[in-house]
């Protein structure tokens, strides 16, 4: 009885922390690292989730805890069957506005960068307002697209994808800049258009730091889109949708919050690793930061 | 550059004048750097065609700033540069071409061996087709046929300067600029590199400056060589080296190639000691 009694509230982002460590330790297809089949090289025992979820289990258990202040694994995995309708359907609308963000950012994102490098001018004047968009609380900013846009999807797509927009800018544009000078001079020798040296040169030395703008921005389109939610769930005329929907209506009895907190974990990890995956496919030849550790 | 002999006085002056066609041509070409520093002084130099020319010096002496104002990349503060009596931006309207080889390989690293060899070939728009087999030819050239579809990465330094080579001769070009292309590689990689040099400079009647801070590597390769001085960047002298092609590993042990080595050395001293004072 001598463990403090918060470690067992902290133990849910722990576990959810595994799978996204997964990648870098095992180079295979994304299902067979969410299986979490043995890898070669296993994370230290504390790390390994099954020992987490047992000793949280264990502590439930054995402290006597009541569900409304820290639920068990077992009975979250019970609520996640029992209240599926509810929850899938909140989730669905939840992963549906944060991919859709995520796309929007990321097209908006790549076209200003490539507006950006044609020339340090435009870059000068315009990236200050990239960076207000950036430092600006979305909290704050989410009541008034909310009223201004009429859809409530629409709206909330806006407020996800602002928040989820400035690490592609940002890394895009240093990437489209990083190109190795000689190479540059290559191209400039050889009589290369502007588009030539775009689509040969810019655009892949960029891969690299878009890909990691990527990574970011998933878990941000994420973020976002459950702060849009709340928002519109409190002041626009939706009346709550997705997450904070279940969140607000569960009553003290049951576990859903937990159990949808885990699920909107689970989301953003697999957003992650569905990146790691795509950067390893476009980078996993040539870059060094997938081809040094093997 | 004939040499009066013991023939009757002045008969040399009715011969007929010797031929040549300067392909590259430095008129008073000089170089100063807005913050007012001068990377090169008024610079003279006539480059005939089929010539294989190196730029010796120690760093700063202005041989890459030369080498750059030639190809291009670099306008010259004052004075002109002209590549078969064109200026060097209207290259094209002599038909004739020029390749830049960097010190670094400068390939692309996501890009396959052949892809990268084929580079200026697709930047100038020639159809896939001819493209592609004049790829071929020119990996045949540097003995990389092997490799094509390999990636950069997966090749050694040496043989991704080969690449770099083989990317540079795809255009057929009359003219290759080289800037210290074998100096990051070891010793031996480096002698053979040169010796596959020659031979394609003599195979294609190319016209090659070479940019090098290597005594040896200048005899060896050289019909000419410019000795630079560096603060400021400068043309001191130039030797003639008059040893006949094709030139082997037993020319480079030879008492000729040491006297040679000998010559350059004392130059390029006296180019260095220059550089002391002036700093001093």
């Amino acid at each position: 009885m001598s463990t403090p009694f918060p470690s067992a509230p902290m133990a849910s982002p722990v576990v959810t922390a595994h799978p996204a460590a997964a990648p870098r330790s095992a180079p295979a297809p994304v299902a067979a690292k969410l299986a979490a089949k043995a890898t070669p090289k296993r994370p230290p025992l504390m790390g390994q989730p099954r020992v987490l979820i047992a000793l949280w289990q264990g502590l439930v258990t054995a402290m006597e805890l009541p569900p409304y202040l820290v639920p068990s694994p077992i009975l979250m995995m019970k609520t996640l069957f029992t209240d599926w309708a509810a929850l899938g359907g909140s989730l669905w609308v939840t992963v549906k506005i944060t991919v859709l963000a995520f796309v929007v950012a990321t097209v908006a994102g790549v076209l200003i960068s490539f507006l950006f490098v044609q020339s340090k001018r435009i870059e000068t004047a315009l990236f200050p307002y990239a960076v207000l968009l950036q430092v600006t609380p979305i909290v704050a900013v989410a009541p008034l697209i909310i009223i201004w846009v009429k859809d409530p999807t629409a709206s909330m797509v806006i407020c996800a994808a602002l928040v989820a927009l400035f690490p592609i800018i940002s890394n895009t544009t240093l990437g489209l800049r990083s190109v190795e000078p000689d190479l540059q001079s290559y191209f400039q020798l050889n009589r290369a258009t502007r588009l030539q040296t775009l689509l040969r040169l810019r655009i892949p030395s960029a891969l690299p730091y878009f890909f990691g703008g990527l990574r970011i921005s998933s878990g941000l389109a994420l973020i976002g889109a459950v702060v849009a939610e709340f928002v519109a769930g409190t002041r626009g005329p939706g009346g709550g949708r997705g997450y904070p929907k279940l969140a607000a209506g569960a009553s003290p009895q049951h576990p859903p919050m937990f159990a949808a907190l885990l699920l909107i974990s689970l989301t953003g990890v697999a957003l992650f690793v569905l990146m790691a995956w795509l950067t390893r496919v476009a980078l996993g030849g040539w870059h060094a930061s997938e081809t040094s550790h093997d | 550059m004939t040499s009066p002999a013991e023939s009757p006085p002045l008969a040399h002056a009715q011969a007929p004048l010797p031929h040549f066609t300067p392909a590259v041509e430095v008129l008073s070409a000089e170089k100063t750097y807005p913050n007012g520093t001068q990377a090169l002084l008024p610079v003279d130099l006539t480059i005939e065609e089929g010539e294989f020319v190196t730029l010796l010096g120690p760093s700063g002496c202005g041989k890459s700033t030369l080498l750059k104002m030639v190809a291009g990349l670099l306008e010259p503060t004052d004075g002109r540069l002209h590549l078969w009596r064109k200026p060097v931006a209207q290259l094209d309207e002599s038909g004739k071409k020029m390749a830049f080889v960097f010190q670094s390989p400068t390939l692309m690293p996501w890009a396959s061996v052949q892809t990268n060899v084929r580079l200026p070939l697709d930047l100038a728009g020639v159809p896939r087709a001819e493209a592609d087999a004049r790829v071929t030819e020119a990996l045949a050239l540097v003995g990389l046929s092997k490799f094509a579809n390999a990636l950069p990465r997966a090749l050694s330094g040496g043989m991704q300067m080969r690449v770099s080579i083989a990317r540079g001769l795809v255009t057929q070009p009359d003219l290759l600029l080289m800037d210290e292309p074998f100096g990051a590689l070891d010793e031996i990689t480096r002698h053979k590199l040169d010796a596959d040099l020659l031979d394609l400079w003599r195979k294609k009647k190319l016209t090659v400056i070479f940019v090098t801070h290597s005594i040896h590597e200048a005899v060896f390769l050289s019909s000419r060589v410019v000795m630079m001085a560096a603060r400021p960047g400068r043309v001191v002298e130039e030797f003639r080296i008059d040893a006949p092609y094709p030139r082997t590993a037993d020319f480079m042990v030879s008492p000729e190639f040491s006297r040679y080595a000998k010559l350059l050395q004392d130059s390029l001293l006296r180019a260095s000691v220059d550089t002391e004072e002036t700093v001093a």
